[in-house]
């Protein structure tokens, strides 16, 4: 069993071309923005922007760039730090049965620093043109602007408090990220229980407190891009999709690691226990999805159905909505239902893939109609930019991989996880 | 009395892994097993044994089925065809709204099926008489019953067998149809 892993010259070069190759599309795409008649500003079809009193508004081609850059910050981040999360919840529940394969969720949330940094300063250049809710007017009176409905969340969406929160959120993520990793490299050289332990109450603390933050991250960095409009499901919205997203991402690399000669020790029983994790997560996300849209639909109120007449009434954006619910629903809870589908690795490698990228289309769904109302398009932008993000996600991940053991040393249930058995 | 009923070999094993191995020797040496009864569940046995996939799933797939279209008939007639009726601006067939409720009732039929099922074919089934070999296997012993005319081995053989795999006790029990 080779122990470390070896992030060799050519696993590189690849990346390397996966990121050429997305700026490449990322220039095609923006090449196209900027030479095409870009403003729909004689389109007659149903504006659903009720940004400005004249009922347009200003659309300039940076803009989707800037919308994209966001969701892939958010996705990747997302990720990130649900993988974080996942291994926190195996201390937490004192599972057995996971504990040679934590490294892999571990490496994930290498991300997290660099994503948190990316974050700021995509945020610093994009503010206004994401959130509509940082223009100075609509807080002033005298300003013909001035809006009503905005200026009375002035107290919670304001720029101080929304930076503070931030920074607040990644800092301490970081912070137990770094501690959780601190004392996994200490059981390695040490051995004994006390990390464990200590791993144990840390892992407790970082759970309340991500399930409390992750929430009000969700409103921040998603939710407030419809600054009118909200939802109470919004934030386990936001969390089912990351976390589903980072189980099947933890799911696919565990496999390609088998594949490759690492982690020989996972068998049929283990990839099930994670098959699991996406099929059921699928289910909830789903069941989240749904709570939201049918309360809404249900009801019926103008100010909450606003969100998604943006999303069915536009020709551009119906068809995705309806892929977002095949991708997200019924493919992997059809072709993930059966048994065996669960513990054999050649369905999982359909599966993963698909749906991580059907959540990459969650939230590009979740943000674009907010950003860029009847402007929003999908075409070599979206994926160049995406490929752009994964490629640098992956370099980053996978250097991580490399920092510690492939499988911990000393975990005390670590022969439970080799012989995981159901 | 006597001629009535089947007969049966009993071993009794008081230790698990001792019952894991006997049930793999005696198995090997082409005996077919009637089944297994111990106070507890022991882990892998089922394999031992080279039992197949439970077809319970089939079974709650049909009573989730079952449930469905239940469920669905149910509001369509009510809603749709009998009486349509225009509830908060919908249509007379809003499907989404559907959802809840035919979900439940795809839930409730699978389960109820489900349970249904496993009682009636485990003999748990409120008429039925559980078959109990020995008593003991409710408490502390496992116990395993090889139907004597199911196999070419005699009495006495069988008995012989068990005894050399571990049997702390082997009797003969005749069972009632």
């Amino acid at each position: 069993m080779k122990d470390i892993f070896d992030f060799n010259i050519g696993i590189k070069k690849n990346l390397l071309y996966l990121f050429l190759g997305g700026l490449l599309l990322c220039l095609i795409g923006v090449y196209q923005l900027v030479n095409s008649d870009h403003g729909h500003e004689e389109s007659t079809e149903i504006v659903t922007s009720y940004i400005s009193e004249d009922g347009h508004s200003e659309f300039h081609w940076y803009k989707r760039v800037y919308s994209n850059l966001w969701i892939n910050i958010v996705y990747f981040l997302g990720i990130s730090i649900s993988a974080i999360f996942f291994v926190a919840i195996q201390y937490v529940s004192q599972a057995g049965w996971s504990a040679g394969i934590l490294r892999v969720p571990l490496a994930i949330g290498r991300w997290l620093l660099p994503g948190s940094v990316l974050m700021l300063i995509v945020f610093a250049i994009t503010n206004h043109d994401i959130f509509h809710w940082t223009h100075e007017y609509l807080y002033d009176k005298s300003d013909p602007r001035y809006d009503y409905v905005i200026d009375g969340k002035k107290a919670y969406l304001n720029l101080p408090f929304f930076l503070g929160r931030m920074v607040f959120f990644l800092g301490i993520w970081y912070l137990f990220y770094a501690l959780i990793l601190k004392h996994i490299a200490k059981e390695d050289k040490l051995g004994g229980t006390a990390s464990w332990k200590k791993l144990f109450t840390i892992s407790t603390v970082f759970v309340v407190f991500y399930a409390f933050t992750q929430s009000v991250a969700a409103w921040d960095w998603v939710l407030s891009i419809d600054t009118h409009w909200f939802s109470t499901m919004f934030g386990w919205y936001v969390f089912a999709s990351w976390w589903v997203s980072a189980l099947a991402l933890i799911t696919y690399m565990i496999i390609i690691l088998r594949d490759n000669g690492y982690l020989d020790f996972v068998n049929h029983s283990v990839i099930h226990d994670l098959g699991k994790y996406v099929f059921a997560f699928s289910v909830f996300w789903t069941y989240i999805w749904f709570s939201q849209f049918l309360l809404i639909y249900y009801a019926n109120i103008p100010e909450e159905t606003i969100y998604y007449v943006e999303r069915l009434d536009s020709d551009f954006y119906y068809p995705f909505f309806l892929v977002n619910l095949i991708l997200n629903f019924f493919f992997p809870f059809l072709f993930l239902m059966t048994r065996a589908s669960k513990r054999f690795t050649r369905f999982l490698k359909v599966a993963c893939p698909i749906v991580l990228f059907g959540h990459f289309i969650d939230f590009y769904l979740m943000v674009t109609p907010g950003v860029l109302k009847e402007n929003g398009g999908f075409g070599f932008l979206e994926i160049g930019m995406l490929l752009l993000f994964l490629s640098a996600f992956l370099f980053v991940i996978l250097n991580g991989l490399t920092k510690l053991p492939l499988v911990a040393k000393n975990h005390p249930m670590l022969d439970e996880s080799l012989h995981h058995d159901i | 009395m006597s001629d009535k009923g089947v007969k049966f070999v009993i071993g009794i094993y008081d230790d698990e892994d001792i019952l894991l191995d006997a049930i793999s020797s005696v198995r090997g040496k082409g005996v077919n097993i009637h089944e297994v009864y111990s106070p507890f569940p022991v882990h892998g046995i089922e394999n031992r044994l080279g039992y197949k996939r439970s077809r319970l799933s089939i079974a709650a797939f049909c009573f989730g089925f079952l449930g469905t279209c239940l469920a669905l008939t149910m509001m369509i007639g009510m809603m749709t065809i009998d009486w349509p009726m225009i509830i908060g601006g919908k249509d007379f067939l809003p499907l989404p709204v559907f959802i809840p409720v035919t979900f439940e009732m795809t839930v409730l039929l699978a389960a109820f099926g489900m349970v249904g099922t496993f009682l009636v074919v485990s003999d748990l089934k409120p008429w039925g008489k559980p078959k109990t070999f020995d008593l003991r296997s409710t408490d502390d012993k496992h116990v395993m019953a090889i139907e004597i005319e199911k196999n070419s081995m005699s009495e006495t053989q069988l008995k012989k067998l068990l005894e050399s795999n571990g049997a702390s006790e082997t009797n003969t029990k005749l069972m009632e149809e």
